[in-house]
């Protein structure tokens, strides 16, 4: 069976800016699918191109992008709409502004289904006081009168991942749905995301910058740096064995209960992230990378060390070992 | 779109500083006197239109004065009206509100009301009023238009100071023990005086065009001064018969609001650059 | 809410007062009123006779309180030159005014929001820069000369609408579009950057991953939300159109409050004068206040508040 999204070779540009580049990830039914990385490295316009939800002054060109094994890259604005929301949803970082503050709860929540399947307005209450008794909000019927300003930045996103789920998407998209919030609320949200991806079958693409959410929540990630996915990976094999050097510096940025000594320092990756314009030519990381060697100027190939494994790399599984 | 709004901007000072020229040099501009009347050359019309003269490049109004001569000193007048008024209300209105901005509380308090009582004042019929009542001068209209348009300015200098007074540098001010005159006039002026510039430009647009209106009324500069307006109500009598004794005053109006008016639009987007909306 | 409300009732009430206390300072700007009623060719026996009658010869405190006790209660005294209880002879003239100043305002909105969505729309788009340029020629056109030019295409040469009076809807159309045009720039221009601030949001962007039709995140999503600043500010160029009425009603010889003013203004019939300055400020008090509540009605936000 094919999987649920294929992205192969995304390009995405703002005027010279490269901000995506031939970037491929495929999300299967069912697992969730972590994109990490550094904020700008274009994990989150990756996210909205497959929504189609880009702004105005991009540009976005791919292979192919697939979507249960239709394109969806020749679809038009309308075609797309009645794509996301019904077979395809999002929720974004900032709980906070994403809600409408002019209508209530219940009344956003409601127009998704009347937009795409025409239920009634009584109908469409119904089904998001029982959405919004299923994310775990107290006295459901009461909520959906309520305005935005009256939730918190917790409860706000839980509308919204409500709101995502009127239609029964396949695929729900989260982009860092929990760095606005609390620490205390992340790690609920974070269950809650858990739960209904393992009761309802979902197929998430979560966004996130967070290696700690990654281990608790992904079932694949791959990594994305200034613009390209430089590795994807079943996420236990990636934190035992990760391939791409900067795979590994962000690993050993983070501490592991067990596997850090006190004495030992944190890792740390020097420089900063390139910015890239169009015309850009070889490995972007090779100036802050340990072992870049003279060729990594030049192109880059395609490394699979195992089955179900990719990395972007001039570096050989076996030369790795050296550092 | 920048090189658009360049244009714009370019335009609109043209149109500026060529009627702000023509005003300064009125005499040599126009070589005829504008209040001399000739019943027996009434209404000739322009010179490039049937039955017109050379010597009257714009033809004569109802008393036989030259219009292109009226015309040009009248810009003298809108252009007076226009300056004098923008800094007569600009003092008064970035006075209120840089106080009211820069202390807050109370006298903020005091500030606004005074500013949403200005605004329910019916202005030209306040203008017209007065004008009425202390008698029709040049000056008059002045101070008159003067005491009524301070209110954007009012608005405007007030937001801004209290933009700029949270900043840095103005805390610095104060820790480094300078006095409150000090940080308003060297602090606070200096940093707020691009969105002020374009209100300025608003206003002298708004200023000429309620000169006009008051003079159209009988009640603004008296005759037989060439004031535009006035022109337009001297000539209301003989256009349906004559449409240019209208026109040429009232397009002399038209562009020169539009000019400022652009050279505002035009410095605002230049100014946007920063952070001013 | 309620604070809000208080609060706001307050300010206009202090307004109005201010209002009040203006308009009697105005009238006695020129200094002796008696002279200016009597005429230039009065004798001082004259003059003196028109100051009892008037009571102008009593201290100008009480004068004051005299005006300020009557006004109260609706009561500006009589008209010096209509021989006419002066409330009568505005309630007369209102509703002329009144229908001008709606018509006006219909004229507006319809140009205006339309316009200022789509420049929202297609801002930095060609059809964006026109509109704007569009806007600031309307903005710079003098209302009464703009008056004129209409009469003498669509009176006198075209002969589609009548030149002046009353009698007909007809007689509205030219003073209504005069009037329109002072107020279409601000009102698009508000419009559009409030739809570009709209359209820009996070909410919009949820309401596109939902799917949403185009016009329903026009329509629905953004234009409520642009519509609280355009509210406020048509309510104050209507104020401003009532006040400006003044122009037009003279240039169309529509005989509406305006024409009333600015005939009582040159024949110095002060009362009448008083009674519309305070009259179009309590009107245009009155809007303000309306639009505050139309917004706290369009904002739950300003409503918890």
């Amino acid at each position: 069976m094919s999987a649920l999204l294929e992205v192969e070779e995304l390009d995405i540009s703002f005027g010279a800016l490269s901000a995506v580049r031939g970037a491929s990830l495929e999300v299967r039914r069912g697992e969730t699918h972590c994109l990490v990385g550094e904020s700008g490295c274009g994990k989150s316009v990756t996210a909205l191109a497959v929504m189609g939800l880009l702004p105005r002054n991009s540009v976005r060109q791919a292979r192919r992008l697939a979507f249960d094994g239709k394109d969806i890259l020749s679809l038009d604005e309308k075609g797309l709409s009645r794509l996301r929301g019904d077979r395809m949803a999002m929720i974004f970082q900032e709980p906070m502004t994403s809600l409408n503050p002019a209508y209530t709860v219940g009344s956003q929540m409601a127009e998704v289904l009347v937009r795409h399947r025409g239920a009634s307005k009584r109908a469409a209450l119904d089904r998001a006081a029982e959405l919004l008794a299923r994310v775990r909000i107290t006295s459901p019927g009461m909520r959906l009168g309520q305005y935005p300003h009256q939730l918190s930045g917790g409860l706000r996103q839980r509308v919204m991942i409500a709101m995502a789920l009127m239609c029964d998407p396949e695929l729900l998209i989260a982009d860092e749905p929990t760095t606005a919030l609390d620490v205390t609320v992340q790690a609920q949200i974070l269950r809650l995301l858990a739960d209904l991806q393992k009761d309802l079958g979902l197929a998430i693409l979560l966004i996130t910058h967070d290696l700690g959410v990654v281990a608790r929540t992904a079932h694949r990630v791959s990594v994305m740096y200034a613009g390209e996915v430089v590795e994807s990976s079943p996420v236990d094999r990636l934190f035992n064995r990760p391939m791409h050097p900067y795979t590994r510096g962000l690993l050993s940025c983070v501490p592991v209960p067990g596997k850090v000594r006190r004495d030992q320092p944190l890792g740390s990756i020097p420089g900063m992230v390139p910015h890239v314009t169009q015309g850009f030519e070889g490995c972007a990381f090779r100036q802050r990378c340990a072992l870049a060697r003279p060729d990594c100027s030049g192109p880059i190939g395609r490394r699979r060390p195992e089955a179900d494994r990719v990395y972007l790399c001039q570096i050989a599984p076996e030369e790795m070992t050296v550092s | 779109m920048k090189g658009w709004r360049a244009w714009g901007l370019w335009l609109g000072a043209f149109i500026v500083g060529f009627t702000l020229f023509i005003a300064i040099f009125a005499p040599m501009v126009a070589t005829q006197d504008p209040f001399a009347q000739d019943l027996s050359k009434r209404l000739v019309p322009p010179s490039w239109m049937e039955g017109g003269r050379s010597e009257h490049f714009l033809g004569t109004d109802g008393l036989g004065r030259d219009y292109f001569a009226r015309l040009v000193y009248g810009a003298r007048i809108s252009m007076l009206i226009g300056i004098a008024t923008v800094v007569t209300s600009g003092i008064i209105g970035v006075a209120f509100g840089v106080v009211g901005g820069f202390f807050g509380g109370r006298i903020d308090d005091i500030v606004l009301f005074t500013i949403t009582a200005r605004l329910s004042i019916p202005l030209i019929l306040v203008a017209l009023a007065v004008v009425s009542l202390v008698g029709s001068s040049l000056t008059v209209v002045v101070a008159t238009l003067g005491l009524l348009l301070w209110d954007r300015f009012a608005v405007v200098a007030r937001v801004a100071t209290m933009q700029v007074r949270t900043l840095d540098y103005v805390a610095a001010a104060w820790s480094a023990g300078c006095s409150q005159p000090y940080i308003v006039m060297r602090e606070i002026l200096p940093n707020i005086l691009s969105p002020l510039a374009v209100v300025a430009t608003l206003e002298m647009a708004l200023a000429i065009l309620l000169e006009a209106a008051l003079s159209f009324l009988g009640l603004g500069v008296p005759p037989p001064l060439p004031s535009w307006g006035l022109m337009i109500a001297e000539a209301k009598d003989y256009m349906f018969f004559n449409p240019w004794v209208i026109m040429v005053p009232g397009m002399s109006l038209f562009v020169l609001v539009f000019g400022i008016n652009l050279l505002g639009d035009g410095l605002r987007d230049l100014l946007r650059t920063g952070r001013v909306a | 809410m309620l604070q809000f409300l208080a609060r706001r009732l307050l300010v206009a009430l202090l307004v109005c007062l201010t209002v009040l206390t203006f308009a009697f300072a105005l009238t006695r700007l020129a200094g002796d009123l008696a002279i200016s009623i009597a005429g230039p060719n009065s004798t001082a026996a004259d003059i003196e006779v028109v100051r009892k009658a008037y009571g102008l010869d009593r201290p100008l405190v009480e004068q004051f309180f005299d005006w300020v006790s009557r006004a109260m209660v609706g009561d500006f005294g009589r008209s010096y030159f209509f021989r006419e209880k002066v409330s009568t002879l505005i309630f007369s003239r209102l509703p002329i005014t009144l229908t001008l100043g709606l018509v006006g305002l219909g004229i507006a909105l319809s140009v205006a929001l339309p316009l200022g969505v789509i420049s929202a729309l297609r801002e930095g788009r060609p059809i964006d820069r026109i509109i704007s340029l569009v806007a600031l020629l309307g903005q710079a056109m003098p209302s009464f000369w703009l008056g004129l030019v209409l009469m003498i295409t669509f009176g006198l040469h075209l002969g589609w609408l009548p030149i002046s009076g009353t009698g007909t809807w007809q007689h509205f159309v030219m003073p209504g579009v005069v009037l329109a045009f002072s107020a279409i720039p601000a009102l698009m221009r508000l419009t559009r950057s409030g739809m570009i601030d709209a359209m820009s949001a996070d909410y919009i962007r949820t309401a596109r991953a939902k799917g949403l039709s185009r016009t329903s995140i026009v329509l629905k999503h953004a234009a409520r939300n642009a519509a609280m600043p355009v509210v406020s500010i048509a309510a104050v160029q209507l104020g401003f159109m009532l006040g400006g009425s003044i122009v037009i009603e003279t240039v169309f010889a529509l005989h509406g409050v305006g024409f009333l003013a600015w005939e009582s203004i040159s024949k110095n019939d002060f009362p009448t004068v008083q009674a519309v300055v305070l009259l179009l400020a309590i009107i245009y008090t009155l809007l303000t206040l309306g639009a505050d509540l139309l917004n706290a009605v369009l904002d739950p936000r300003l409503r918890a508040a």
